[in-house]
């Protein structure tokens, strides 16, 4: 059966910049003519906690903006990937952050990406774009949006900020370019 | 034939309902005649509390508001913040004022809302019977102080004027008592300076009356008025109690 | 746009521009960004003392003549029950937005409908009810939050928006309608402007005479019955053709529903669902009659059980009704609904379920 939807979860701890990631991967897919929804878990969650935002993406209707058991998984972090790995439906795909996650318990019946969000940030330029480099990882992996509309959603979210425009573009295209190649991939 | 008495404009000709010797009548007069003499009749949205004095709302000819018990403030910011060129007035009883509502004037004054509060007052909840008021003083007998109020379990009575005035926000507040012709007169003036602070857009206005119940005291109107300067006087001292710096505009509302 | 600041910029392009309120989650976007937007449109921002303050500054405001909003959560909206009987009673026109959250008490600040029940009922004390609308996206709060001044100034009531922290959290794509700033209230007959050249008038929901009261009161139900005439809305989706099983549910919860609703259709199970958009005036005849084609009711709700005495009232005992409730914070899975449906057909008599 085709889904009509597609759930995507992203989890980190708060001031990992997750919603933003899911806020510009919701801004490029509704830009490309898809429904979308953008939904926070928000509350005592926030404080010192995961922070986390379910994201869908749908051709014509989202129907339930909550997700539950997400087709993917962003995982900035342990906590993150221990509490919604397991809820990732079957065939899924679960993106991970290897310098936080240490000893991921893997799902046989998922797909696994990872990438060292971290490194690849200071490579680009700027340790705190490791959300720009593991939603880079998803698009690269999944194609689910275009890079155009995802630097476009960047250069309209930081049109304050110009000078945060470029590292946060790089820190994207590194993340695009480990998601192509599958780097990593651990697939059962 | 010089005419040498007539009624106010803005008081509507109908008798009054209020017992003989309260001064509730007295004090709406003093308004009414305040409000023809600065000509802003046709300006004016008064807001009238829940107590005695609701009924004020039938005898001043301007509009008028019925708000709840305490939120005459509440009424009176949602009014002037939306309307500013309105003249916008509340009129208190002690248990709307100083019970009920004490949130509501108290960040109504802070905020320095552009009104006029007229707080009337007379020691007792005058409508529901004669009850202890947070005003009635150390020793006063009401029907829920039947052995007089006790400073231990009721505290003393509140002094508003001051409570407001302590305040850092930029006001108008002053205290008069109806117990003599003389303060009467001097009432009238206060009534006028409080409208005046907000027709320059100045500051929020406040006027605390001493008042009387004689038929909640059980006394005649005239033993009211000696009980009020002998008993209320002592605690709620009379006179200007805070006055805004003659140039302050806040920096807001015309 | 996130929900909360969609209403907010909806009331705006409604022509609201005066809002007084205190501070409380999940609602607090929608003063944040009025604070900010108001002021510059040349409107008042008021951050009020409390809630039972703010239910008095918009009754004030009204009374002059102004169209404005409030917003609050639950426990917020409980303070402000006073203002709202004295509003109501006075026919005064305002919006009240809440963003409801999960009691009772302090309860929690994550989503729920659990003031349904307060909600439809009036809200407070005294004999009267409210229009009460339930979107279940943020396009449709939007829209109603539009719809809601409209009802307001027409009918002379307030007219309470009731979504959910879902609603006020979640970002969706929005269209706003393209007047930037809307027309101002329409109140020249009765609003407090000062009496130049007219007679004074009064605001006020004061009656001490019985009679008079006793006609006001009647006035008030005869309004409702018109407005439950004419402005009771809802979404029956999937519902043309006799059902096994009739899904009711009202704002985020029968978003989830529509979910399950498509899932349970394409294994060829015969569900519909049936949303009130008005949930007060509740579409009473509209789920009747659906009702009267279906085998069984399913009631979804992110509470105990409120909406359903609704339900039951369509149903008047002519189907059994199963209930299914999360409340507390935790939102049904379209996932969970649908199991819930797949055990309520199970239920049906042999014959029922292909
Ligand atoms: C919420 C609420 N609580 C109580 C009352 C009953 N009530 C009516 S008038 C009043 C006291 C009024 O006293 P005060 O403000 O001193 O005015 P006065 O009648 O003495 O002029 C009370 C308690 C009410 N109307 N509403």
């Amino acid at each position: 059966m085709m889904k009509p939807t597609t759930e995507i979860l992203l989890a980190g701890f708060g001031g990992h910049g997750m919603l933003l990631s899911g806020r510009l991967l919701a801004q490029a897919a509704m830009e490309m003519g898809s429904q979308v929804s953008w939904l926070p878990a928000y509350g005592p969650e926030m404080r010192g906690g995961t922070a986390n935002v379910a994201v869908c993406i749908a051709r014509d209707q989202v129907g339930s903006p909550y997700v539950e058991c997400p087709h993917i998984l962003v995982a900035m972090n342990a906590p993150s990937f221990d509490k919604f790995a397991p809820k990732v439906k079957p065939d899924g795909l679960i993106v991970y952050n290897e310098g936080l996650v240490p000893n991921p318990k893997q799902r046989a019946d998922c797909t696994a990406l990872c990438v060292n969000a971290q490194e690849v940030a200071i490579a680009a330029g700027n340790i705190r774009a490791a959300n720009l480099v593991m939603l880079g990882v998803l698009v690269g992996a999944t194609e689910l949006v275009s890079d155009d509309a995802v630097i476009a959603a960047i250069e309209s979210e930081f049109a304050a900020k110009a000078r945060f425009i470029p590292v946060n573009v790089a820190a994207y295209r590194a993340g695009v370019a480990h998601g192509k190649d599958g780097r990593c991939a651990q697939s059962a | 034939m010089n005419k040498v008495f007539s009624y106010a404009d803005a008081l509507i000709r109908k008798p009054f309902h209020y017992c003989p010797g309260c001064t509730h009548g007295t004090i709406h007069r003093l308004i009414a005649e305040v409000i023809d003499e600065l000509g802003i009749r046709e300006r004016v949205v008064g807001i009238s509390p829940v107590g005695c004095a609701v009924f004020i709302l039938d005898y001043l000819r301007c509009d008028m508001f019925q708000a709840s018990h305490g939120r005459a403030p509440a009424v009176a910011t949602g009014a002037k913040r939306c309307r500013p060129d309105l003249v916008v007035f509340t009129y208190q009883g002690d248990g709307d004022l100083a019970a009920i509502g004490t949130s509501e004037i108290v960040h109504a004054a802070n905020r320095g809302e552009r009104i006029t509060v007229f707080f009337v007052n007379n020691a007792v909840y005058g409508m529901t019977g004669g009850q202890m008021a947070p005003t009635s003083v150390p020793g006063q007998r009401t029907t829920t102080t039947p052995h007089g109020r006790n400073t231990e379990t009721d505290g003393y009575p509140v002094n508003m004027s001051e409570m407001l005035a302590a305040l850092h926000t930029p006001a108008y507040i002053a205290r008069v008592s109806m117990h003599a012709p003389k303060e009467i007169i001097a009432a009238r003036h206060v009534v006028k300076k409080a409208f005046e602070h907000q027709l320059a857009g100045r500051c929020f206005s406040f006027v605390e009356f001493l008042s009387t119940c004689p038929t909640n005291w059980g006394m005649t109107p005239v033993e009211s008025l000696r009980w009020l300067e002998k008993e209320m006087l002592p605690y709620f001292p009379l006179g200007e109690i805070k006055v805004p710096p003659a140039d302050d505009t806040g920096g807001r509302m015309p | 746009m996130k929900g909360n600041e969609a209403i907010a910029e909806a009331a705006i392009r409604a022509g609201c521009l005066h809002f007084f309120g205190y501070p409380i989650t999940p609602q607090s976007e929608i003063p944040e960004y009025l604070s900010r937007r108001l002021p510059e449109l040349g409107g008042c921002y008021v951050q009020s003392e409390s809630e039972v303050a703010t239910s008095h500054m918009i009754y004030g405001a009204a009374g002059v003549g102004t169209k404005v909003m409030t917003s609050s959560s639950s426990p917020g909206i409980s303070l402000m029950a006073e203002g709202i009987s004295y509003l109501a009673g006075a026919e005064l026109p305002v919006v009240i937005v809440n963003i409801m959250r999960a009691g009772p008490g302090l309860g929690g600040i994550l989503p729920a409908q659990s003031d349904y029940a307060q909600t439809t009922r009036g809200m407070a004390h005294g004999d009267f009810r409210l229009i009460a609308l339930a979107p279940a996206s943020v396009q449709e709060a939007v829209d109603l939050t539009i719809l809601a001044f409209d009802l307001a100034e027409k009918y002379r009531t307030p007219v309470i928006l009731a979504g959910d922290g879902v609603i006020g959290q979640m970002m969706e794509p929005v269209v706003l309608p393209e007047a930037t700033v809307g027309p101002p209230l329409k109140a020249d007959d009765w609003a407090l402007t000062g009496c130049v050249g007219r007679k004074p008038r009064k605001v006020s929901s004061m009656f001490l005479d019985p009679d008079e009261l006793n006609a006001h009161n009647f006035k008030l139900k005869a309004r409702f019955a018109e407005i439950a005439r004419n402005e009771t809305r809802f979404e029956a989706y999937a519902c043309d053709e006799p059902l096994d099983l009739l899904v009711t549910s009202f704002g985020i919860s029968a978003r989830i529903c529509r979910s399950a609703v498509d899932a349970a259709r394409s294994e060829g199970l015969k569900v519909g669902l049936f949303r009130p958009i008005t949930i007060s005036p509740f579409p009473m005849d509209a789920l009747r009659e659906i009702i009267g084609r279906s085998q069984r009711v399913l009631d979804v709700e992110m509470n105990t059980g409120q909406m359903l005495h609704d339900v039951e009232m369509a149903a008047q005992g002519r189907c059994p009704i199963d209930f299914f409730g999360r409340c507390g914070g935790l939102i049904p899975s379209a996932e969970g609904i649908l199991e819930q449906i797949r055990a309520s057909l199970a239920q049906l008599p042999k014959g029922g379920v292909p």
